[in-house]
């Protein structure tokens, strides 16, 4: 098991993630900016830190687990698990082409280390509480998490909440899920196409146990997947405040940039924000 | 001619009668019973499903979903995933009626081995009327890659069905019926997912059955041989994979085929038969079984005979066509 990251490596370890999206979209010509760019911190702190996996063998009985129920943001677990060794980072440039492990949703039996398959919202909750219930129930195994990552406009799906209402009553305490708050689906605003407030209450109703979080801070997510793990009774769900398109200017807060690539004059400029945080540092500090 | 035994007394107004679904009911029990990992889910309807044998005996390894069948499919596709043998429970209207794209993208294309049961299929489901009345599950779930899909003919069969599909590794659709239906299989006849079994040798016409129609398609082939027609009767409980083997046999032989389902002709069974004829040998078919139109409420007898899925009614459309088309030689 490789040496814990410390907080500082963890964020350029994001950064590197985010840098890999924009080469991968470049090159793939379609696919999801705003999401992928906006979980790169979830991500990377759940595959650096806070989950127990081993690259090297993807199907070790003893792994945590992670489920991504909004597909369309699979590149950055693609990006994450390159970066972490499940495969070479040169591989990542194959996203979306004919032939390639790295189909444009994730497919279970494309690529080892993925659990699911995802893309149509609204199953992956579910197919993550069925999991936990039998480490639970039928494994008696306490020792294994579920991790699930969620996109906002996801919830407008009923399936998500049916799996709310099943996790809540078998009191799923090993299922973890973070839910990406960054305000935007296609047709914009969530608050325009359809409202989720008051979001906390519904959850708590449902009979998790919520926290909210800075999906940006490495630290606060961290903490509270640990928060999540001790929580007992209940499932977790950490609602994560994050903005869409995150570390590149001129894609935050757009949802235009949901479903969109950058071209190469965009990815360009969208790695040298991403190399100079957005203009902070010269580029030279980030080698 | 294989070695299916059929049941002696096939026309007897005493044939033992029992619905396809508690065959299954019995079938689920015996699977759980040879494997620890097999686990079944409820959307509401236990007791009407018979999964309540497998809950009684199993009680740590039922689950109640609710209902909520988009989360039935989807929950067993985790139980799956962490190989458990999932049988999900629900009427086909709603199972796979309402949850189709799940059973696609988290089953079919994920390759969980998950068992979709749809009770309840047909138009005999009765009273209920057209809204639980499914006729296009058969369509729905052949058209699926990687999924196998069997209507077995009565509940002996639906028992040993039921075993088979636990241990075939495989998305698999288990299609049953409310209605008590004749018993013409013995303990002893063959099953096998994959195969189908010529149950009476004829040469003029090849009649092929799916589900609980096979028996219909025997009374049938009686009443057919009155009046000058050897009618061969061929039961494919597995819609999907075909054994185009044996199925291609009775046609060569025959140069004309019907085939008989309790669903929607369209793209079901006799949709799959008509893809094998044309592709293969090319004949005369006549599809019996729903004809682009819903059911309604009724008795069970009441509505077969309305459509026309008794022997009785089978037997006169088969004539008139044997009648007006003959034969084909290659």
């Amino acid at each position: 098991m490789q040496a814990p990251l410390t907080l500082g490596q963890l964020e350029k370890k994001a950064n590197d993630v985010r840098q890999d999206i924009i080469h991968m979209l470049e090159a793939a010509g379609s696919g999801h900016s705003a999401g992928p760019l906006g979980l790169a911190d979830i991500v990377t702190a759940l595959y650096f830190n806070i989950m127990n996996i081993r690259p090297e063998e993807p199907e070790w009985p003893e792994r945590d687990m992670f489920f991504l129920s909004n597909g369309h943001c699979v590149p950055v677990q693609y990006a994450t698990m390159a970066e972490r060794g499940y495969f070479d980072v040169d591989e990542l440039t194959t996203l979306r082409k004919f032939g390639s492990r790295l189909q444009g949703h994730p497919e279970r039996t494309m690529l080892p280390g993925l659990e699911n398959t995802s893309g149509p919202l609204g199953s992956g909750l579910s197919q993550a509480a069925g999991y936990a219930y039998s480490l639970q129930y039928l494994d008696n195994n306490k020792h294994r998490f579920v991790y699930v990552i969620t996109g906002d406009g996801e919830l407008d799906e009923g399936n998500i909440w049916e799996a709310a209402m099943f996790a809540g009553k078998y009191k799923l305490s090993q299922l973890i899920v973070f839910i990406d708050r960054n305000n935007i689906q296609i047709d914009g605003s969530t608050d325009d196409v359809m409202p989720l407030e008051d979001l906390r209450g519904k959850w708590e109703s449902f009979g998790w146990h919520v926290q909210e979080i800075d999906g940006h801070n490495i630290e606060s997510v961290i903490d509270a997947a640990s928060m999540a793990r001790a929580i007992t009774g209940k499932p977790s769900a950490i609602i994560a405040h994050t903005i869409p398109g995150k570390g590149v200017d001129f894609m935050e807060y757009d949802y235009k940039w949901h479903g969109s690539p950058p071209n190469s004059e965009q990815a360009k400029e969208a790695l040298m924000k991403l190399r100079t945080l957005n203009g902070k540092i010269t580029p030279g500090h980030m080698a | 001619m294989n070695d299916f035994s059929l049941q002696s007394e096939l026309f007897s107004d005493d044939i033992k009668q029992e619905a396809t679904r508690v065959g299954f009911g019995r079938g689920l029990k015996a699977a759980g019973e040879a494997s620890e990992q097999v686990v079944a889910l409820s959307a509401d309807l236990t007791e009407s499903t018979q999964i309540s044998l497998f809950k009684e005996a199993f009680p740590e390894r039922f689950i109640e979903i609710g209902v909520a069948e988009q989360n039935l499919v989807t929950v067993a596709s985790g139980l799956a995933r962490a190989g458990k043998i999932p049988f999900t429970s629900s009427y086909a209207a709603f199972s796979p009626g309402r949850n189709w794209e799940q059973i696609r993208t988290t089953i079919c294309l994920n390759d969980m081995p998950v068992k979709i049961v749809g009770s309840h299929a047909g138009i005999s489901v009765g009273p209920d009327g057209a809204t639980h009345q499914m006729l296009e599950d058969i369509a729905l779930m052949r058209v699926l890659p990687n999924m196998v899909v069997v209507a077995p003919g009565d509940s002996v069969e639906a028992e040993k069905a039921t075993k088979a599909i636990a241990v075939n590794g495989k998305p698999s659709y288990l299609r049953l019926a409310r209605e008590k239906t004749p018993i013409f299989s013995t303990d002893d006849s063959p099953f096998e997912i994959g195969k189908a079994y010529v149950l009476r040798e004829g040469n003029d016409v090849a009649l092929l059955g799916t589900g609980t129609m096979t028996y219909q398609l025997l009374v049938a082939a009686r009443r057919l041989e009155e009046r000058g027609v050897q009618a061969e009767v061929v039961h494919v409980p597995t819609v999907k994979p075909l054994d185009k083997a044996t199925i291609l046999a009775s046609l060569r032989k025959t140069g004309r085929a019907v085939t008989a389902e309790e669903a929607q002709i369209a793209g079901g069974f006799g949709g799959a038969i008509a893809e094998l004829v044309t592709e293969n040998m090319p004949l005369p078919l006549l599809r019996l079984g729903m004809k682009d139109r819903f059911g309604e409420s009724g008795a069970p007898n009441e509505l077969l005979d309305h459509f026309g899925l008794t022997g009785e009614k089978m037997a006169d459309e088969i004539k008139q066509f044997c009648d007006r088309v003959p034969r084909y030689h290659q």
